[in-house]
Formats: C-alpha cells, sequence, structure tokens
C-alpha cells in the first residue's frame, strides 16, 4: 500500500481536525446535549480516523477506533444509555485515540497494551449489554478463517465449474449487468457460455426492466470455486445461481449444447440506455481546500519581497515630478495600493478562528472542576475571531495557564461560594475580539479576586518592593505576574507546575503581547491579553542612529519629543534621566547599546522616542532622527544569521538594507548592565565584549547574510 | 475520455485515495464530500459510476442511493457503497437502497479497481 503514503499528511491534517470535531462534541454532550446529531458526528469522526488506519496500516489505531466506534454506534442508536459514566469513557477513549494517532504520525510505536485499560472497558459495555456483538465477532472470526484459507496455494490443476445463471429483474434495478459478470468470469479463463432465451416473450409483450435470459456457463480455470462464486458477490440475492464443479466427462453434453458465439452478443449491455444520456461537466463544488502550510509562507514570504520591492520603488521615485510622468506616478500609486490589498489578502489566508484553541478549554474546564471539586461553567465568547496561524499556535498555553488558574486560584470551594452568598457553581468566561488592528482575549472568573493583603506581603517577603512603598491595588494585582511569585498556601497539581504567571506574561511579550489583570475583591478577577494579528508583518517606526536604521515596534511607542536641555539629569551611577511631566524617565541611548558611531550624543540634540514595556514601565530611547512608519516584514534573526541581544528580528527596508527590528525591554536590561559594569564612573561607555555588539562590520555581515538568505538585492539608494 | 466516476466521502483521505487510485487507471474522478454536494455534483448530468461513503454529514450513502435510484437519470448508474466489515447490515441497506455492491475499507488500490471494472467495465 505504499502507493498511498502520499496521503498520509492529508490524513493526519484530516485526524487533527476529526479530534478536534470529536472534542467539541463531547463537550456538547457532556452538557448533556440530546442532539442525536452530536453522537452521529463523533461516530463519524471516529469512522473516519479508522478507515484510513486501516489503509494505512496502523493496525493498533485501526482496532482501537473499531472497537470505540463500536461502542458509539450502539449509543447513537440508542442500544447503550448514554450516561455520564459513558461520556466519562468517550472522553478517555478520545485521549487514547489523539494519543495513538500523535504516534502514528510521527511513526512511533505504543506498547501493545497502550490504552487496553479503556479498550477492556468499552469491549465490556460493548459486549456485556448487547448479546448481537458476539454473534458480530463470530464472523468476524470465520472471515479471518475463509482469509487463511486463501493463503493456502492452490493447486495449478484446472478445475471445470458448470454455472447456471439467471438474473432477475432486481438485478438491473441494482445496477448490475449480466454482461460485465459474463466478461468477468471469461477473465478467469476459458468460458464457453450458453443463453437460455426460453422465457423471452415477443416483444410486444417485454417489459424494459424484467430479466427474460438465463445462462448456462461452462468454466475451465485455475481459480478456485470461491474466487468464482466472488464474481456474483454483488448479485447473489438478484438471482437463481447454481455452481456445481464437473468432471470432464460430465460437462461433455453440456458443452454440446453450448453455443459457441461470442459472447458479447449474446447480451447487449443495457447500458446502453445511458449512452444518450449527456455527458455534461459535472463539477464537484468546492468551498475549500487544503493548501500546505509552506506554500502559503512562500506565499507570505514573497509578498513580504513585493512590498518591499514596491516602498522601495515609491523611495527611489518620490521626487518624480508627476507632470513629467504622469503615468508612472500613477501607475506607482496603483502598484502602492494593490501591493497593500494583495499583503492583506494572503495574510488573509492564514488567519484561522481561534476556536481551535478555545474548543480544547471546556475539557480543560470539565477536568480541572472535577479534580478541584468545585463546579464551574465556562462560556466561550468570540470563537470566530481570526488571528494568524502562527499566533494561534502560541496562544494555547497562556490562555491554558490562565484558566488553570482561574478555576485554581480564582474560583473558591463550593462551601465558600454558598458562604459568600453567591450560586455554587463558579463561571468562567473567555472572549475574544479584535481592537485597533490587535486581538483581546479575556478570561473572567466570578470568584474571589485577588487577595491583595496576602499579594503584598508575599512582595515585600521576596524583595520585590520595599517594606515601605506603598503601590495601588492595580500595581499589586499584576504582582502576580513577577518572577517567581505564587500566592497559594500549597503547590497544587493544578496551577503548580513549576511555571508562574511571569513566565505566562514573558512569552505573551516575546509575541509582542501585553497581559494585565483586573481584580476587584469578591467578585472576581479578569487577565486581558492583547497580542499582535500576525507575527509575520508588523507595525514599525523607523529610527536612524549614526549611519544606521533601527526599527521599534509601533505598539511599545507612548511619543516622541526633543527634551529641553534643563530636563535632562543623571544619576550618580550614570543614569540619564528626562523629566517629562514631572515624571524621571530612564533614558536607553541606541549609540551606547549598539556602540554606534556619529550618533548624536546629547539627548538635547537628538530625539527620544518614549517606549512602554509590561516589564519596566516607561523608558526613553535616545536616537538622531525619525525617519517615518512603515509596515515591515519580520525576518527571524535565528534562522538568517545568530540571535542578538537587544533586537528580536530583522527586517528589509525600502532601499534594500537590513533593519533590526528593536527589542525594548532586552535594550533597558542592556543599558543597566552596562550601567553597572561602568558605574560608578560617569561615562556609560561600557568596555568588554557583549553580545550586543553591533558594530559596524557586524551590521554589514548581518545585512548580507539576510539578505542573500532572501535573495534580495542590495541596493543603495546612490 | 475514461470512464467517469463519482467519489462520495466526507473523509479527503479516502477520496484522496479513491481518486488516486481510479485516475491512475485512467478513470476521471469527481469528488463531492456528502451526499448533497453529490446531487448538486451530478446535477441531470450522467456518470458511469458513483462510490460513496455511508456514514457522512449532511445526506449520509444510503439517502443519496435513494436519491440516485429515484431519478431516471441514474436509475440504471452502477453505485458502490464503501463499508467496513463491523456494518455488515449496512451492505444489506446499501442494497435495499439500490446499491449495486459494496467495497470493503480498508481496500489496495488493486482491489478497489477490480470492483470497479467489475460494475462499470
Amino acid at each position: 500500500m505504499d502507493d498511498y503514503a502520499q496521503f498520509k499528511a492529508t490524513y493526519f491534517a484530516e485526524c487533527a481536525e476529526l479530534l478536534g470535531d470529536v472534542e467539541t462534541q463531547l463537550s456538547e454532550l457532556s452538557t448533556g446535549s440530546q442532539d442525536p446529531e452530536v453522537l452521529h458526528a463523533i461516530f463519524r469522526a471516529v469512522h473516519s480516523i479508522k478507515a484510513g488506519a486501516g489503509a494505512f496500516k496502523y493496525v493498533q489505531l485501526a482496532a482501537f477506533s473499531h472497537e470505540f466506534e463500536a461502542l458509539l454506534d450502539r449509543m447513537r442508536d440508542g442500544r447503550i444509555a448514554v450516561t455520564e459514566e459513558g461520556v466519562s469513557i468517550l472522553f478517555r477513549a478520545s485521549d487514547i485515540l489523539s494519543a495513538m494517532v500523535e504516534s502514528a504520525e510521527n511513526e512511533e510505536t505504543l506498547t501493545p497494551d497502550f490504552g487496553k485499560e479503556i479498550l477492556d472497558e468499552i469491549t465490556f459495555i460493548v459486549k456485556g449489554k448487547v448479546t448481537e456483538a458476539a454473534a458480530e465477532d463470530d464472523t468476524a472470526e470465520s472471515s479471518a478463517e475463509g482469509a487463511q484459507n486463501e493463503a493456502e496455494a492452490s493447486p495449478d490443476s484446472q478445475t471445470l465449474y458448470h454455472i447456471k445463471f439467471a438474473p432477475k429483474a432486481e438485478l438491473f434495478k441494482h445496477a448490475n449487468e449480466p454482461l460485465l459478470i459474463i466478461r468477468e468470469l471469461k477473465s478467469l479463463g476459458e468460458l464457453k457460455s450458453i443463453a437460455n432465451l426460453d422465457r423471452l416473450p415477443p416483444l410486444s409483450k417485454m417489459d424494459g426492466e424484467e430479466a427474460y435470459i438465463a445462462w448456462d456457463f461452462i468454466l475451465k480455470s485455475t481459480s478456485r470455486f470461491d474466487e468464482v462464486e466472488e464474481v456474483f458477490e454483488f448479485v447473489t440475492d438478484d438471482c437463481t445461481l447454481d455452481i456445481t464443479v464437473e468432471t470432464a466427462e460430465a460437462v461433455e453434453d453440456v458443452i454440446e449444447k453450448i453455443d459457441e458465439a461470442p459472447i458479447d452478443q449474446a447480451a447487449q449491455p443495457s447500458s446502453a440506455a445511458n449512452a444518450g444520456a449527456p455527458k455534461a461537466q459535472a463539477a464537484a463544488k468546492v468551498t475549500s481546500i487544503r493548501v500546505d502550510l509552506d506554500r502559503i509562507d512562500r506565499l507570505v514570504n514573497m509578498v513580504g519581497e513585493l512590498v518591499i520591492t514596491q516602498s522601495m520603488l515609491s523611495q527611489q521615485t518620490s521626487d518624480l515630478p508627476s507632470e513629467q510622468f504622469p503615468n508612472m506616478v500613477r501607475g506607482l500609486e496603483e502598484l502602492a495600493l494593490h501591493t497593500r490589498e494583495l499583503q492583506e489578502s494572503v495574510m488573509a489566508i492564514r488567519m484561522q478562528p481561534v476556536k481551535s484553541v478555545f474548543s480544547r478549554m471546556p475539557r480543560l474546564v470539565r477536568e480541572l472542576s472535577a479534580k478541584l471539586g468545585k463546579k464551574v461553567t465556562l462560556t466561550t465568547i468570540g470563537e470566530n475571531t481570526e488571528v494568524d496561524k502562527t499566533v494561534i499556535e502560541e496562544i494555547s498555553d497562556p490562555i491554558t495557564h490562565m484558566i488553570r488558574n482561574s478555576l485554581d486560584h480564582g474560583l473558591e470551594s463550593t462551601e465558600d461560594r454558598i458562604a459568600a452568598g453567591k450560586p455554587e457553581t463558579g463561571n468562567v468566561s473567555i472572549s475574544a475580539e479584535h481592537r485597533g488592528g490587535r486581538i483581546v482575549i479575556t478570561i473572567s472568573d466570578d470568584g474571589k479576586g485577588i487577595n491583595r493583603a496576602a499579594v503584598l506581603s508575599r512582595a515585600r517577603e521576596r524583595g520585590l518592593i520595599t517594606e515601605t512603598a506603598t503601590p495601588s491595588d492595580e500595581e499589586i494585582d499584576n504582582m502576580i505576574f513577577a518572577p517567581g511569585f505564587s500566592t497559594a498556601e500549597k503547590v497544587t497539581d493544578v496551577s503548580g507546575r513549576g511555571v508562574g504567571m511571569d513566565v505566562v506574561r514573558r512569552n505573551i511579550q516575546a509575541l509582542g503581547g501585553r497581559v494585565s489583570i483586573q481584580s476587584t475583591p469578591g467578585k472576581g478577577s479578569r487577565f486581558t491579553m492583547t497580542l499582535p494579528l500576525t507575527l509575520a508583518v508588523m507595525d514599525g517606526m523607523i529610527v536612524q542612529a549614526g549611519g544606521s536604521k533601527y526599527v521599534i515596534p509601533i505598539p511599545n511607542i507612548v511619543e516622541s519629543l526633543r527634551p529641553a536641555k534643563d530636563s535632562l539629569k543623571r544619576l550618580p551611577n550614570g543614569q540619564k534621566l528626562v523629566s517629562i511631566r514631572g515624571e524621571y524617565i530612564p533614558l536607553c541611548a541606541l549609540h551606547e547599546v549598539f556602540k554606534i558611531k556619529n550618533a548624536i550624543e546629547d539627548p538635547a540634540q537628538a530625539l527620544v522616542v518614549l517606549v512602554e514595556s509590561e516589564e519596566f514601565g516607561t523608558t526613553g530611547i535616545v536616537v538622531d532622527e525619525l525617519i517615518g512608519q512603515q509596515q515591515v516584514v519580520i525576518k527571524s534573526l535565528e534562522s538568517n544569521y545568530r540571535p542578538v541581544l537587544g533586537i528580536s528580528a530583522a527586517t528589509i527596508l525600502g532601499n534594500g538594507k537590513v533593519a533590526p527590528i528593536l527589542d525594548i525591554e532586552a535594550l533597558y536590561r542592556i543599558s543597566q548592565k552596562n550601567l553597572h559594569k561602568s558605574s560608578p564612573s560617569s561615562n556609560g561607555d561600557a568596555s568588554g565584549g557583549n553580545d550586543t555588539d553591533l558594530s559596524p562590520a557586524l551590521a554589514g555581515e548581518l545585512s548580507g547574510s539576510i539578505a542573500s538568505s532572501t535573495d534580495i538585492h542590495l541596493q543603495s539608494p546612490g | 475520455m475514461g470512464k467517469k466516476v463519482l467519489a462520495v466521502d466526507d473523509s479527503k483521505t479516502m477520496r484522496d485515495m479513491v481518486s488516486f487510485t481510479l485516475k491512475g487507471a485512467g478513470y476521471e474522478v469527481v469528488e463531492a464530500a456528502d451526499g448533497l454536494l453529490a446531487l448538486d455534483a451530478l446535477g441531470s448530468s450522467s456518470v458511469d459510476l458513483v462510490i460513496t461513503d455511508i456514514n457522512m454529514p449532511n445526506m449520509d450513502g444510503i439517502s443519496l442511493v435513494k436519491a440516485l435510484r429515484q431519478n431516471p437519470a441514474h436509475s440504471s448508474t452502477p453505485i458502490l457503497v464503501l463499508t467496513t466489515e463491523s456494518d455488515d447490515s449496512k451492505k444489506n441497506e446499501g442494497r435495499a437502497a439500490g446499491a449495486t455492491g459494496w467495497i470493503v475499507k480498508p481496500f489496495e488500490p488493486e482491489k478497489l479497481l477490480k470492483v470497479v471494472q467489475k460494475v462499470c467495465g
């Protein structure tokens, strides 16, 4: 079956979808849905998985899905009642099924007893409650025996078969065709046939749908009896059939009667009736196609390059006098418009509803609430909100973690809820929506809210804040994102998996997102997570420092300003500050971090871009000037070059030059580190090799390496 | 032009495999993901063979077979139903509805071709 190996990718993609469906439908079922379609849908999904497993010879998967399917079959026709316990078995079985699909996909071998426990349980239910199952097993066994018999080598000797075949009218109603049967018989060996026309009425009385002709065949063949019988497999109920093995002598007199005329004349194909029907093209209605992700990525990359070429063109022709070249200018404008539209359309291909992530959550909540002994209802809103595939892949973990957190820490125990006068069932809701070109995901619960006193004392204990500091409520709430923070009295096996909310926040920030929490004591908490819609392009502000250009992500930017001389201050450790509206904001000079030559060093002469980060608050980045805002295609440094501290990725600008995209938080950390190194000296000229040494030589190397890997011709504007 | 086969299955994998096998043997294959889509695809035009899965959303294979048999344009079109060993009753149900024959899943490419040739030459 190696011919079919090429379909494995499709199969596993389909399995992933089917397993997702199973999950969704099981959740429906667990909430007490009586809709018969739910069980039908699960059955179909498992059935499809089984069919493919059989085709690709995933024996264990096929066997398991077979039993699973049998259970579902009996549940859907009511032979087995759908109890809570039953649903739980279905859930577990779907887990095993997922694991088996996964291992098949990874070409791994599972232990033979993998999932045996649940398999036994299923078999017990199926066999225990339905006697019919036993009968079915018998047929399975006997067919296995039959297969064994087939395997035995048959002797090469010829056998003479005498076949009496008289079709009934039903044979034609099922669109079977005696001619084809005769042809198939003929393919088995030497065939002689005689048509028995005794039943044929006069033409005037003939009914087109009745069967009048019967045949006698003598077949001389090496085929076994069952092989001959198989020819009539589809028509056994629609004809009178008698197959006997004859000795040569016994058939002599039969042969004498046999018409030696070519059999093709003996029976006209009744399918000739079809010949008149128009053979119009029947085009299947296609509503969606499955495309390999690589192809889409290639498309996204190419469109990215097109955007770059287009902006390069428009940059280099920006001073073209339009009265002199009206068509050229108009053409370029249209090119810009169409390029942008094309880019949006291509990005839209990668967009997927967050449903694929949200649909896993009911299951999580169900399991967790059982483990924690809490009653919880989960509401999902906006599951059709679309976001780029890259983002989908990344948000699952943070969401899972926050839901765990809400259930474990947010919601009170049932007793506490009753005591607090709340309904005993807690509510957790998860929603997604688009807001300002970003996706906003909120996870809220109606639990006890954050215990601020506990958080505050823990924060002091951990030295996260000074004993005397009096943070605002909001600040206290967001301390749960501080590294190594956990207020749970004991580490439970639910939330205490060694990963804290700090990791969640760091991961979200790495995606260019933010997360925060709002909490009302006694009423509940709400996590709000905002993320870019895609990780493939972003809006950036191009800035210049020395001779190089850098990109600052727009979402980080608060404002930019040229500071007055007297607003600049310097701390004893060398930290420069700028006072803006009565607030001191630390400055981080780009030229110092990356050791850029010929940059404007005096912040009063330069520009300060205020950027905001969850981790450090507001920081001012000192640059020479702002060049402009632009949508940039993100090129990974890791895959094209090597990681550089302070830079999250790179892009190629309109002029073909590579510009690093700044990682604001890393920049801040570097500038702080440099301060420590150089303090208490007043000059922040940090020497000593660190990873941020983006000297001109290195920048050149970076350019070359990224440009060559993307086939962009470096071109200087001259 | 080769004979035209309509392959109906909600599983893309199965459609792909049927398609691949039959196209390799010179058949022209049209695909549909369920019974309703199959009827849409057919309209009043004819095909030489319909191969349909039984368990499908919207309109299952049995209903599709019945619908085709009621339509004079397709009353004599061979129809094969895809079944698995477990649903022997489905074979009979398929036959009662008017199916010509059946193919047991999983199938080898040769087996599929053999059955197809058996009913449509």
